[in-house]
């Protein structure tokens, strides 16, 4: 970046972090320039999160300094970086949920206060929400607590944009499409481009890869810490940027091939509004459609009518995976083995009483199995990055005897190695006659499924099959209704 | 060095501190005079509180806003109901042991009841509760003082190998308290619900089920405490339970387990237990009045609450 006359909105110069033995950041140098969208790529715990929290003030690097407009500031927090107009949108989400939209503004913008806030906040939002999302249907005085997921996403970024006295000069984004389906990803895609023009900063930090080689103008990619690669994003390609973040392409030839699954016996059976929702045996049902949609409810619902409140299931039906692993996924006070056994500690017990022997054995057989990044099973599962906790989730969920799986989006914000494992699990469980109700916002994964229920407002409206499902299909039937 | 520093880690190990360092402290003032007859005191009193902490103890780590205000009224319940069944009678015992568990049973039953059916959070349905309870103990009662049976009463004074009684009582619960939370799918699944609800709904635990028995637990070891201590104190007055409503409570954030819910430890019951007899005795020692020694009492308690809660950065 030498010899560029403008200055670095905000310049990293050889951060080091580190986190116990982790080390977390080694020696990173990044700036960023007005008027670019740098991406930012690598699998979890590459060190993204932490040159984020290094850049938005949340942490203070150990070693090497951090400039904003070309000069070296001393004491770089939370407060210095939002001055700057250094604006985030963090992966996990981080309004509060027991206000309104509105008093979330306030509360992000110190310069609201005073009489007749509540005014202005709302004038504040939902311009912002406007802008970055037309026809967005969120009301300002909604509690952010009965939001959706992806409405929760959506005002969070829109808060990001937003200008309250301070102009956002820099936006970081960590995942933020993770929870939005496609067109809703477009606007906000297409936003960050009208900023980027406009001289304003973005770093996009995401893992659907054509997102990011649409979007920034330079990649960085990210490995154990260190920048490892560093060009403008027309220099890459899908594979290479794979290839640069170091694990092994597969292509698309892991889409499955057609299975005849009309002669087995259905698993799991719900008639509700729509068509009717049915599952074979061995079979991967997809639930499609735009996000917020029915389709995180309709699974709940398949749970809550088969697993027991008062007495436990000898033998349960189904089991889940959380795709909100804060509100319904892990136990944070809890090592990583208790969350992995919790779901099926009768399997390790004997009248009620556990034999923490056999529970560790299995923890161990699950850690080798699907590769929990970990020295140690004791950990507390916090100190896990949130794909491997992820990862955690799922092997709770498979080492139940549970015929049928459900997936509420579980690959949110999981790094493209850890998914293709994943993925290879899925089929094999599903070949020894697992069935899996796979609920996901992205296409790569609905494609991987046998067939796929397409939601709209609450209901099916169309099943697609083998060939037919098609991100075209699905678009169709979740914009114009019975298409099927 | 480093087993010091790994004791320091553990939540129950300041209440232990604690009560050691007021014992000292008693000590040192009477020249070891009492030094038997003060342990065996504190042990024995500090046994109704670790019976009533540890049920409290399990309905707290059911998570936030979980409690149980009707302690004090069941104890009272049980107390009276088995000292008038039993009537003096050595032969009836084990009816009025089983009466007053079973009595344990009824209230938890009904505090569940209201929590669940009329959706009334857990501080108020169990207040409500120990009205009824408490008015069914009046009724029963009628202001008469019946002695407990012979044996029940020298039993419950008396020591076993210089260690009361009841403090063997108590160290049995404990010990089966223990083995439920730390070795049993039960002890994993409330402590699951505390840290987070919905997630022990979607691991697929059985939510309500297992609430409903950690109260029923609660109440059963209240009305356990009941009988023991109106055995103890050779007959069932009605207002026997009440300082026990903050005791239980106390002892439990004393001792170190999370307030916000999900985890839990039964050692620090015990030194929480004793801590809370040993400071009134201490301040008894030093002849303080009592409005200094009630104010001394709440200023000490603030203080190890702080000390132990400092210590654990990064928990809840």
């Amino acid at each position: 970046m030498t010899g560029d006359r403008r200055k670095a909105v905000i310049e990293v110069d050889g951060a080091k972090v580190s986190f116990g033995a982790v080390k977390a950041l080694d020696g990173v140098t990044l700036a960023i320039m007005p008027g670019e969208c740098v991406g930012l790529v690598g699998h979890n715990g590459a060190g993204k999160s932490t040159i984020v929290s290094v850049i938005n003030g949340g942490l203070t690097p150990h070693q090497g300094t951090v400039s904003g407009d070309g000069e070296v500031v001393a004491s770089y927090g939370i407060n210095a970086a939002r001055t700057r107009g250094v604006r985030c949108v963090f992966q996990e989400l981080s309004l509060c949920p027991n206000l309104t939209i509105v008093e979330n503004t306030r509360v992000m913008h110190r310069t609201l206060g005073g009489f007749g806030w509540r005014r202005r906040a709302r004038q504040v939002i939902e311009k912002s929400l406007d802008t970055v999302f037309p026809g967005h249907g969120i009301a300002s005085d909604r509690t952010v607590g009965e939001l959706s997921i992806a409405e929760r996403q959506m005002v969070e970024i829109a808060m990001a944009f937003s200008d309250a006295g301070i102009a956002p000069r820099l936006v970081i984004l960590d995942e933020p499409t993770s929870s939005l389906d496609a067109s809703l990803a477009e606007q906000m895609l297409d936003h960050v481009r009208r900023f980027v023009a406009g001289g304003g900063a973005v770093v996009f930090i995401s893992h659907i890869l054509h997102e990011v080689l649409t979007t920034a103008s330079r990649i960085v990619v990210m490995k154990d810490g260190r920048i490892v690669a560093e060009r403008p994003a027309a220099a890459f390609s899908e594979v290479s940027l794979v290839e640069a973040m170091g694990s092994v392409v597969k292509g698309d030839a892991h889409r499955r091939r057609a299975r005849d699954l009309t002669g087995a016996p259905i698993a799991l059976e719900q008639v509700g509004r729509g068509l009717p929702f049915r599952a074979a045996r061995g079979e991967i049902v997809g639930l499609a459609g735009l996000a917020g949609h029915g389709q995180t409810k309709m699974l709940m619902a398949l749970h809550a009518a088969n697993s027991g409140d008062w007495l436990p299931r000898r033998d349960p039906l189904v089991t889940f995976v959380a795709g909100d692993r804060r509100l319904n996924g892990v136990f944070e006070l809890w090592s990583i083995l208790k969350n992995l056994s919790i779901a099926s500690l009768d399997g390790v017990a004997r009248r009620g009483v556990l034999d923490t022997g056999a529970e560790a054995g299995r923890g161990a057989e699950w850690k080798r199995r699907i590769e929990i990044r970990t020295q140690d099973m004791e950990n507390r599962i916090l100190s896990l990055s949130g794909g491997n906790q992820q990862k955690v989730l799922f092997a709770r969920a498979l080492s139940t005897r549970a015929p049928v799986v459900l997936m509420d989006d579980p690959m949110r914000g999981v790094d493209v190695g850890t998914k293709q494992e994943v993925y290879e699990i899925v089929r094999q469980e599903a070949e020894a006659g697992r069935t899996f109700v796979w609920y996901s916002t992205e296409m790569e994964e609905v494609r991987l499924c046998d067939r796929v229920y397409v939601f709209r407002e609450g209901a099916i409206v169309a099943e697609l099959t083998g060939e037919a499902i098609t991100e075209d299909n699905i678009l169709a039937a979740s914009f114009a209704g019975a298409a099927a | 060095m480093t087993a010091i520093a790994r004791l320091s880690q553990k939540p129950w190990i300041w209440s232990w501190f604690a009560a050691f360092v007021v014992w000292f402290a008693t000590i040192v003032v009477t020249g070891g005079a009492s030094t038997f007859g003060l342990s065996q005191a504190a042990l024995t009193f500090a046994a109704f509180s670790i019976i009533v902490g540890i049920g409290q103890m399990f309905v707290i780590t059911l998570g936030p806003g979980n409690i149980d205000l009707s302690v004090p009224a069941t104890m009272t319940l049980a107390g009276t109901v088995a000292l008038k069944l039993m009537d003096v009678d050595n032969a009836m015992i084990v009816p009025g042991l089983l009466v007053a568990v079973g009595i344990g049973i009824a209230v938890g039953i009904g505090n569940y009841a209201l929590i669940k059916a009329l959706r009334i959070p857990p501080i108020i349905a169990t207040l409500s509760m120990s009205f009824i309870i408490q008015s069914t103990a009046i009724w029963t009662n009628r202001g008469l003082r019946i002695k407990p049976p012979s044996v029940l009463a020298e039993f419950t004074t008396s020591a076993t190998l210089g260690i009361p009684n009841v403090a063997i009582v108590a160290l049995l619960i404990s010990l089966f308290a223990w083995f439920l939370l730390e070795k049993t799918i039960y002890g994993r699944w409330i402590s699951a619900i505390g840290q987070s609800m919905p997630a022990a709904r979607m691991a697929g635990i059985p939510v309500d089920g297992t609430r409903f028995a950690t109260y029923v637990f609660c109440a059963v070891l209240a009305s356990l405490a009941g009988y023991l201590l109106a055995c103890f104190s050779g007959g069932a007055a009605l207002n026997m339970g009440s300082e026990y409503l903050l005791m239980s409570i106390a002892v439990v954030v004393i001792g170190g387990t999370a307030v916000a819910g999900g985890d839990s430890n039964v050692p620090g019951i015990w030194g929480a237990s004793l801590f809370m007899f040993l400071v009134v005795s201490m301040l008894n020692t030093y002849g303080l009045g009592a409005g200094i020694r009630l104010v001394m009492t709440g200023l000490i308690i603030i203080s190890v609450i702080l000390l132990a809660g400092g210590r654990q950065p990064g928990t809840r």
